[in-house]
């Protein structure tokens, strides 16, 4: 029975951080209907950001981690501004294709750049204090103070994303702007800026995501944000790409799903990655806009 | 407009194959191994780009699970040629799977048994994954090629797992492999321009529409999947027997972008811009080479950095996507009437 509770801590702390990258490709699916190829990238990124913050300027890592995430938020709306904007009005193909072409790009640039071996992220480096890997003994249960953290984090940050969304008037412009854009515009909302906000907020959301899980996972290079944010992508769909909620929920599903066939059915734990495509395929054949998705009806 | 009656055209366009054919043979004599393997490769990737424009650009299907195909058909194509004792000495985990244990299959047969084996998956998933739309059809087959490569990675007595499989017998020549690039070309012209072809193009344009007409959308759109991925298999098989070594890591999501590069830089739709496309590519990406190796331009030593090849290549499609979307030749084919016309206006210096 402890052994369970440890797994679903873990099972939730990995569906926390699916859920914040996956927000990302669903805030920006619901806006624009572009799959942000390129997020899984804004990932990695981040977890470099953090890392030469503090091994290069030798910040206190606290410092680097809040700087990352405005790097990041930076970056993401740099993306937006150069790649996506001009193709706005664009053949969907075309943008879909150069959300691929961003996400090559920033790969092979990290190659160049940071170079391809996998960098070290963790207190032994002085990436962040060696508490953290302490372990917590409650009635049986052992968790990892990083665990519990995980957990706190991502709570906090969905609940910051979803007073933007559902209180603020940026919110109400972005909820606007995944209906009709060009009443939102009638309506004399700056769509330009709105989108923009909406991308910063996907990318420093899936900067707390990288950094989480850098810390869990304590290495960095250049593809470290492929498999994530093909899951995270995943748990987009799976939830219903466009509703956030459906992002949360489809980031847990998967997570749960993914630790606990591991856990529990060790001898198929080589195809683990391949468990959240099976999950996918699944929910999309039974229903294909996703379990909280809503059905959009093509005109005709 | 010259206007060409068809015996014209096809004379013309056989005449055009034999000069091809000419002068592959003098390069199998004469060239150097590196350009034999470039121009291997030119036929392969035409094989790979004229598959794929076919799903994503004639059907109108966005497909990003090439790559699992061409593994498909690379492994299944492998378990026959190789050498049974070259089996027993490479599969170290596990021992190769029953029938294959005793199998030594001729390239060919092997070739066909792989494009059939990538065709019956295609089929297979072509079947329930149609029926979602778009954006959802592209993650499905996203989704769907990175499964390929996963299983690839764990099923060690089929595909040796990550260790992948070495010393295969390098059967590709130019003749093999311009001769199923020259098939590849013929089949898929042949099929765009009969009904079906029309009606995949109707599909593309507006598929309920289509569907009005009276249109199967549905068997359409699975008969242009199963051929591409026969297609994509075969040509899988001719590049494992080019390249001599396979492994999962080589059918990740990287393949895929290359060819889809290659089909959006000729032009998404055009059977002959997807050949100009992927000639264009090999050739291009050898020349790239440079950018990783040390060179002087007058007094700036360029250190030469590794991976810069990949990094002007993303922005290449970046740049072609913003700016150039149709490609070279948008969804036009080169004809010998327009090949004509072009040079009758030429002659006459641009006068009509």
């Amino acid at each position: 029975m402890a052994d369970f509770f440890q797994h679903l801590v873990n099972a939730f702390s990995l569906g926390g951080v699916y859920a914040l990258i996956a927000i990302g490709y669903t805030m920006v699916y619901g806006i624009l209907r572009l799959i942000n190829f390129a997020h899984g990238e804004i990932f990695t990124y981040s977890i470099y950001f953090a890392f030469y913050g503090v091994s290069l300027f030798l910040l206190p890592w606290w410092v680097a981690f809040i700087l990352s995430i405005f790097l990041t938020a930076f970056l993401g709306s740099l993306i937006e501004r150069i790649a996506y904007r001009p193709l706005r009005d664009a053949p969907r193909i075309s943008a879909l294709i150069t959300a691929i072409g961003v996400s090559f790009f920033l790969q092979n640039f990290a190659t160049v750049v940071f170079g391809g071996r996998a960098k070290s992220f963790n207190p032994q480096t002085g990436m962040y204090p060696t508490y953290f890997l302490n372990v917590l003994n409650i009635g049986g249960v052992r968790l990892k103070i990083l665990s519990v953290i995980t957990l706190v984090t991502v709570t906090v940050s969905l609940l910051i994303l979803i007073w933007i969304v559902y209180k603020t008037k940026t919110g109400m412009a972005m909820r606007a702007i995944s209906k009709d854009i060009p009443t939102t515009r009638l309506m004399g909302v700056n769509v330009d800026k709105i989108i923009m906000i909406t991308f910063m907020l996907g990318s420093s959301l899936a900067a707390v995501g990288g950094l989480l899980w850098a810390m869990t996972y304590p290495q960095v290079y250049p593809f470290t944000g492929v498999i994530p944010g093909l899951k995270a992508f995943t748990a987009a769909v799976v939830g219903g790409i466009g509703s956030i909620q459906g992002a949360m929920l489809g980031g847990f599903i998967l997570g749960v799903c993914e630790i606990m066939i591991v856990a529990f059915f060790p001898s198929i734990a080589g195809y683990r990655d391949a468990i959240a495509y099976a999950i996918l395929l699944f929910v999309l054949l039974v229903r294909p806009k996703g379990i909280l998705g809503v059905e959009v009806t093509e005109k005709v | 407009m010259v206007k060409l009656t068809v015996k014209m055209k096809i004379i013309l366009t056989l005449i055009l194959i034999s000069t091809v054919g000419f002068l592959l043979v003098l390069a199998n004599h004469k060239a150097s191994d590196y350009i034999v393997m470039i121009l291997n490769l030119m036929a392969i990737n035409i094989i790979f780009a004229v598959s794929l424009n076919l799903i994503n650009g004639i059907t109108g299907i966005f497909s990003l699970g090439h790559a699992g195909f061409i593994a498909i058909g690379a492994y299944v194509s492998v378990l026959f040629t190789l050498p049974v004792q070259q089996k027993e000495m490479s599969y170290l985990i596990k021992p190769v799977m029953p029938p294959f244990d005793r199998i030594e299959a001729p390239f060919l047969p092997s070739t066909l048994a792989a494009g059939l084996a990538a065709a019956i998956f295609g089929y297979i998933v072509a079947a329930p994954s149609l029926r979602l739309i778009g954006d959802y059809l592209a993650i499905a087959t996203l989704g769907l090629g990175e499964t390929i490569r996963i299983i690839a990675n764990n099923a060690w007595s089929i595909t040796n797992g990550a260790l992948g499989l070495k010393g295969i017998p390098q059967y590709t020549n130019l003749y093999w492999s311009w001769g199923w690039a020259l098939a590849t070309v013929c089949f898929v012209a042949s099929l765009t321009k009969s009904s079906y072809g029309r009606a995949l193009k109707a599909i593309r344009e507006d598929s309920i529409a289509a569907k009005a007409m009276g249109i199967n959308v549905f068997s359409h759109q699975v008969m242009s999947f199963v051929i591409g991925s026969f297609f994509a298999g075969v040509g899988g098989a001719l590049w494992a027997h080019l390249i001599t070594t396979i492994d999962p890591k080589s059918f990740g999501f990287t393949k895929t972008f290359e060819i889809l590069i290659m089909v959006v830089l000729g032009g998404l739709g055009s059977i002959t811009g997807s050949i100009v496309g992927a000639a264009v590519y090999t050739v291009g990406l050898e020349f790239l080479r440079i950018l990783e190796s040390p060179f002087k331009v007058w007094f700036i030593n360029y250190p030469g950095i590794p991976g810069m090849r990949m990094v002007v290549l993303a922005v290449l499609l970046i740049v072609l996507m913003l700016f150039w979307q149709r490609g070279i030749m948008g969804r036009d084919e080169l004809s010998w009437e327009k090949f004509f016309s072009a040079f009758v206006k030429l002659k006459r210096g641009g006068r009509r």
